[in-house]
């Protein structure tokens, strides 16, 4: 009995201390608030990536079907335009904090290439840079706020964490031994960023009720911001990137 | 052809295994003697139970002379040498009519430029490198904008002379291609020019002999020695677009 008595001691306090935990101006993302979604759209004729010869690696290239190509622009099959990285530029209130999430952002080095090529991470939040190929690959990251880093990883299965102590859009990342491998980071303080997939669509959840800055980012067409003003609920913002 | 060394495909192979032959029995008969020598004393001259150790200051005369030998060979060897290593590196020995084509080193890869139908390759910039120039070409000078950039692909005819272009983007590499017999560093913030005439036609491989980074062993590019009218097709096919974009 008077252990059962501990017990239930100890979960109400438990339940009192998160109730009453660390707060945040801002919830983060997933949380209630308002929501921006949308589309990336993409105007005009796509552009063709240029054709990667793999020919030096077997191993890679055997994972192809087809002769692989960069993905410098890719256009999804219903007209929108994938690995743009949407994020929150300005609108939040500076002395803003929020969770540094210790769930690893992960990179993978898969039939030399990087998977994801575009990404959001959040200042100090682990990157995980992981090898698949059973070959060598270096990930050099040519931060110019952040330490820039060069590391080799010679063999499969390999994992590298690292971290970024400052805000940085965007981060690029080179293979040097296989010069068609580049991948971009966004290093952010919050968590208010999402990049577009196969389906061109983002989702930024967890703002509060405010008005902001909202940048759409793609490696080869640029940048384009939009003003949104959020309330509780959801909001729709679309942006469209026109072929050069 | 030597049957230890890699086919002789360039104009100069036959003359460098040449040399490396004599150098090789010039160096090779004083280590002979020498080895066989040191064998010798130290069997003859072991420690045996109440022998006595004999002390000796040496020979000046012996000295002088197993001196003056491989300093007289050395020198003679320069010597004879030099007509030709004058003809393989000399900053004039380049044939007036030799093929450019630029090659361009960078931590692990090589990038070739072909200098398209006008016979010219246009002018580079270290300032203008970049994702979308790895050649760093500039698109103000007008030669460059038929110039072909391909990486890790060397295509040459077979038979004409061609000088290489050597730039490094970031530290030492070298250019060597072992059946052609010829290697040259590429050294940052330098033009190097390298000729040579590849003399039969095959697949070879450049390999970076300069240690120049963790995947310096990964540094590999592919020859491909062809005829002239098999090059001169390969060329068109590889044609730059007009405005002269790169072709990864």
């Amino acid at each position: 009995m008077r252990t059962l008595s501990s017990v239930a001691a100890v979960g109400a306090g438990l339940l009192i201390w998160v109730a009453g935990g660390p707060s945040f101006t801002s919830a983060p993302s997933g949380a209630a608030g308002g929501t921006v979604s949308g589309k990336v759209k993409f105007v005009g004729k796509a552009p063709a990536n240029p054709e990667i010869d793999m020919s030096e690696e077997a191993k890679c290239a055997a994972k192809y079907k087809t002769k692989p190509h960069e993905e410098i622009v890719t256009v999804n099959a219903n007209g929108t335009l994938a690995n743009v990285l949407v994020y929150v530029k300005s609108g939040l209130p500076a002395d803003a904090k929020y969770p540094t999430p210790t769930t690893p952002v992960v990179i993978d080095q898969q039939g030399c290439m990087y998977h994801p090529r575009v990404f959001g991470i959040m200042v100090n939040q682990p990157l995980q840079i992981k090898n698949s190929d059973p070959l060598l690959h270096n990930i050099k990251a040519m931060a110019k706020k952040n330490r820039p880093f060069n590391i080799s990883q010679p063999a499969a299965g390999m994992t590298t964490n690292r971290t970024f102590s400052a805000v940085e859009v965007m981060l690029p990342f080179e293979c040097n031994v296989h010069g068609w491998m580049h991948a971009f980071a966004a290093v952010l303080p919050h968590p208010f960023f999402s990049t577009t997939g196969t389906d061109g669509s983002f989702t930024i959840t967890g703002l509060p009720p405010g008005t902001y800055t909202i940048e759409a980012w793609h490696e080869k067409y640029g940048t384009q911001d939009a003003t949104v003003t959020v309330a509780a609920g959801p909001k729709t913002q679309d942006f469209t990137f026109t072929a050069k | 052809m030597h049957w230890w060394l890699p086919l002789q495909a360039s104009n100069f192979a036959p003359r460098i295994d040449g040399m490396f032959t004599w150098i090789l029995i010039i160096t090779g008969i004083p280590f002979f003697i020498v080895e066989i020598g040191l064998l010798v004393f130290v069997i003859r001259y072991r420690h045996k139970p109440g022998a006595k150790g004999h002390y000796t200051h040496g020979n000046t005369r012996a000295e002088m002379v197993w001196t003056a030998i491989p300093a007289v060979t050395m020198v003679a060897l320069g010597l004879i040498s030099n007509s030709f290593w004058v003809e393989i590196k000399g900053r004039n020995s380049v044939p007036a009519n030799a093929y450019p084509i630029g090659i361009h080193a960078k931590q692990f890869e090589w990038w070739i430029t072909y200098p398209g139908p006008d016979g010219r390759l246009g002018r580079t910039s270290g300032d203008l490198v970049s994702k979308a120039n790895p050649t760093g070409r500039d698109s103000t000078d007008a030669a460059s904008h038929d110039d072909i950039v391909i990486r890790n692909q060397l295509h040459l005819p077979a038979g004409r002379p061609i000088v290489a272009y050597l730039t490094s983007e970031d530290v030492i590499h070298s250019f060597f291609v072992p059946e052609f017999r010829v290697r040259q560093d590429v050294v940052p913030g330098m033009t190097i020019k390298s000729w040579f005439v590849a003399t039969v036609p095959g697949k070879y491989e450049i390999g970076c002999s300069q240690l120049c980074g963790l995947g310096h062993y990964k540094m590999r590019a592919q020859v491909f020695v062809t005829t002239q009218e098999e090059y001169d097709t390969w060329a068109q096919q590889h044609a730059a677009p007009a405005k002269g974009t790169s072709t990864p």
